[in-house]
């Protein structure tokens, strides 16, 4: 073993550090639902499936105008061109619509999955997309457990396509297009904690009228987006099955071993190619490159 | 490059020169016959490859592949990466019993597996490449101007880009004794060590890493397969996947390349194949028990009635324990052939467990199915068959299997002609 190789060692193992101290300070955890959100409350209850919100979306962000004449079905999904829909299902109380869109998880899978920060979470609420970052891996699109983001697979620059929660437009201090467009009122825009009290007045006041769970409260660690529905969330699509934990913490285990690997295994591999050693001596027995 | 030259005198640089060009573009050329079955066919798909690709480039992956956007992620990575990195396990298998251990009996084939993983890294994380919807911003994670620390695929990316380097530098000796550069030579020698430890344990995180990125894929991969021991897993059976394609990948190589390998390798192939399995053999009973522990853990016996049941079971009998089994006893009576039939049910049974985890049981409820296009299934083949080219051009020139431990230099005159086409 010569000196350099000790020295390399030791440079790996600095380096590692500086590695695990990055991660730290990048761990997602350290915000659960501490800061306050913007986010939106829809009331399934009051929706009338008339699709303003489709159209608004579309035009606030420039994308094609949706079609008209489309039959609400449960399984529309947004698409590349289409960023929020209205799909219909089929409940023990009768037809409910219900808007779909990006649901700005409080601990985003895209995000904390994304190796370029394309994917990012504001401070103000929405999770946003940045062109020039992207290098459309669609890894945001393996961890979302929504399968929200969208690839433009028919383009040769193709982007990841989904709301934004007019971003533009909440920082100037604006309602979202869909949520400023809504006839019926069954959207309503503001801070997280104040839309839960809300939901949960709404719920309390009128029991019969509401099942008593709030979508997003605290379903993937809490969403900025939360739902309201007169019948179990199961018979309108949504997935019950996701459990409360943010889905970073499922990678946090893996990546804090990272650093633990890199700081230990090196000298250890170094001690054990020392103790194998024939004699003890300042030059290899042999010369070791042989490469091989 | 220049280093080594430089000593005997400016004049001399530029009749260096001169000749090393020469004997670049001798050595550029083919050795042998060119028009062979081998070349046609893996030509022709190599060439095809390439129209595809060039569609890929041009109108965008919906065009040549059946990614959707319930499945992101098809055979290029499913097969491509993840299945590939694990086939190159044995890179880091192999340096770590050899450098670290100093088991001198697998020296002789510690250089072509190295050069194995090395092409392995470069032609299959390199396909992920052609998966990348915006490739002109793969520098970004690297150049530093957005590091994306919380993701594991910025770890992947990162350490994938340094084993290639920890890899070459593993490999360099060879490069350095073809070129006749003996100064240099010693410098990379010297490196040897510390490429090898860095190596092992970048091998050790990238190949669980691998796994970890499913990790997120909770709620879409189906329970027989979804823990969150995947990581563990992964790194496990790289193992005996990276050893069982180093006996596969021996066999073939040790008849097609029989005239490069040195009387040494001869002599001791066998024996270095039967330890080589013996090794297998315990890895895999340790992925054995550790599969039972997560399927206990993990509470999935309600699923084994159902057809993901039965798929679950093929892969972990059929294609683990069977080869295990087979291994230990062929292990016991020296039987070769039992040996590698043993290595090629190992692989089968890696190949399944990673398009399972990443391809097969994601998104098992999903209606419509992601089945690949022959055009992604030719472009696999295309990389498979670019590397193996590139492989067969290096060891038909360099010491690869024909090196002599302890001898710094290439043996003069002792090589024999070169037969294979290449």
């Amino acid at each position: 073993m010569k000196r350099r190789d000790l020295l390399k060692t030791l440079c790996a193992a600095g380096g590692a550090s500086v590695a695990a101290t990055a991660l730290r300070a990048e761990e997602p955890g350290a915000v659960v639902g501490e800061r306050d959100r913007l986010g939106v409350l829809v009331d399934t209850t009051s929706c009338l499936g008339c699709r303003m919100c489709e159209y608004a979306c579309a035009d606030a962000n420039g994308l094609p105008t949706p079609e008209a004449d489309v039959e609400l079905t449960a399984t529309r999904q947004t698409s590349p061109d289409q960023w929020s829909v209205v799909c219909r299902f089929e409940t023990d109380r009768g037809p409910v619509s219900v808007k779909r869109q990006c649901l700005h998880c409080l601990q985003p899978a895209c995000a904390s999955a994304c190796l370029t920060k394309a994917m990012l979470k504001t401070p103000e609420g929405p999770v946003i997309w940045r062109e020039s970052k992207c290098m459309g891996c669609r890894y945001c699109m393996v961890s979302c457990p929504f399968d929200v983001p969208k690839f433009e697979y028919d383009s040769a620059v193709p982007k990841i396509q989904k709301c934004q929660l007019c971003f533009d437009k909440v920082q100037e201090g604006k309602e979202p297009a869909c949520v400023a467009n809504c006839p019926a009122r069954c959207l309503t825009f503001g801070r997280r904690s104040e839309l839960i009290d809300l939901a949960w007045s709404r719920v309390y006041g009128e029991p019969d009228r509401y099942v008593r769970h709030v979508y997003g409260e605290h379903e993937v660690g809490g969403t900025s987006w939360l739902y309201l529905s007169a019948v179990p969330f199961d018979q309108l699509g949504f997935r019950t099955d996701l459990g409360t934990t943010g889905y970073p913490v499922l990678t946090k285990e893996f990546l804090y071993a990272v650093p633990l690997v890199l700081t230990l295994v090196p000298p250890f591999l170094l001690a054990l190619s020392r103790a194998t050693r024939a004699r003890d001596e300042g030059e290899e027995e042999y010369d070791d490159g042989g490469g091989a | 490059m220049t280093e080594g030259v430089a000593t005997t005198g400016r004049p001399a640089v530029g009749a260096e020169l001169r000749r090393f060009v020469r004997f670049m573009l001798a050595e550029l050329k083919p050795k042998g016959k060119i028009l062979t079955p081998f070349n046609l066919i893996t030509g022709a798909i190599m060439l095809v490859s390439a129209v595809v690709l060039t569609i890929r480039f041009t109108k965008g992956l919906g065009a040549v592949t059946n990614l959707s956007q319930d499945y992101p992620w098809g055979l290029w990575i499913g097969f491509d990466v993840v299945t590939g990195v694990a086939f190159a396990g044995g890179a880091y298998v192999l340096t770590f019993m050899v450098y670290i251990l100093r088991m001198e009996k697998y020296h002789p084939i510690v250089r072509v597996t190295v050069l194995n993983g090395f092409l392995a890294y470069v032609f299959y994380a390199g396909a992920l490449l052609l998966d990348l919807g915006r490739p002109w911003n793969v520098i970004n994670p690297v150049i530093g101007n957005s590091f994306g620390v919380s993701s594991v695929l910025f770890l992947v990316a990162w350490h994938f880009l340094l084993y290639m380097l920890a890899e070459f530098v593993e490999f360099s000796p060879a490069v350095a004794e073809w070129l006749g550069w003996r100064r240099i030579r010693r410098y990379l020698g010297a490196m040897t060590l510390g490429a090898v430890i860095f190596g092992i344990t970048l091998s050790l995180l990238h190949q669980s890493g691998l796994g970890a990125l499913y990790l997120m894929a909770k709620a879409k991969i189906h329970p027989l397969w979804y823990s969150e021991f995947i990581p563990i897993l992964f790194v496990v059976s790289s193992i005996f996947a990276g050893l069982s394609m180093v006996i596969f990948e021996g066999s073939i190589t040790h008849k097609v390349f029989a005239h490069r390998a040195s009387r040494r390798l001869h002599a001791t192939h066998d024996d270095i194949v039967v330890g080589l399995a013996k090794i297998c053999t315990g890895v895999m009973f340790v992925y054995l028990v550790l599969q039972l522990l997560v399927f206990v853990h993990g509470q999935r016996g309600e699923y084994l009635s159902t057809g993901w049941g039965a798929w679950y079971l093929l892969e972990i009998v059929g294609f683990v324990a069977v080869p295990a089994v087979l291994y230990a006893y062929a292990c016991q009576v020296r039987h070769m052939t039992a040996i590698k039939v043993a290595a090629v049910l190992a692989l089968v049974g890696i190949v399944l467990n990673r398009l399972n985890v990443s391809v097969i049981a994601f998104k098992w409820y999903a209606a419509v199915r992601y089945v690949p296009t022959w055009m992604e299934v030719v472009v696999t083949l295309g990389v498979i068959s670019a590397e193996l080219w590139v492989f067969r051009w290096v060891v038909n020139r360099m010491p690869v299997l024909d090196v002599i431990p302890g001898l710094s230099d290439r043996p003069d005159g002792s090589l024999e002609p070169v037969r294979s086409a290449a």
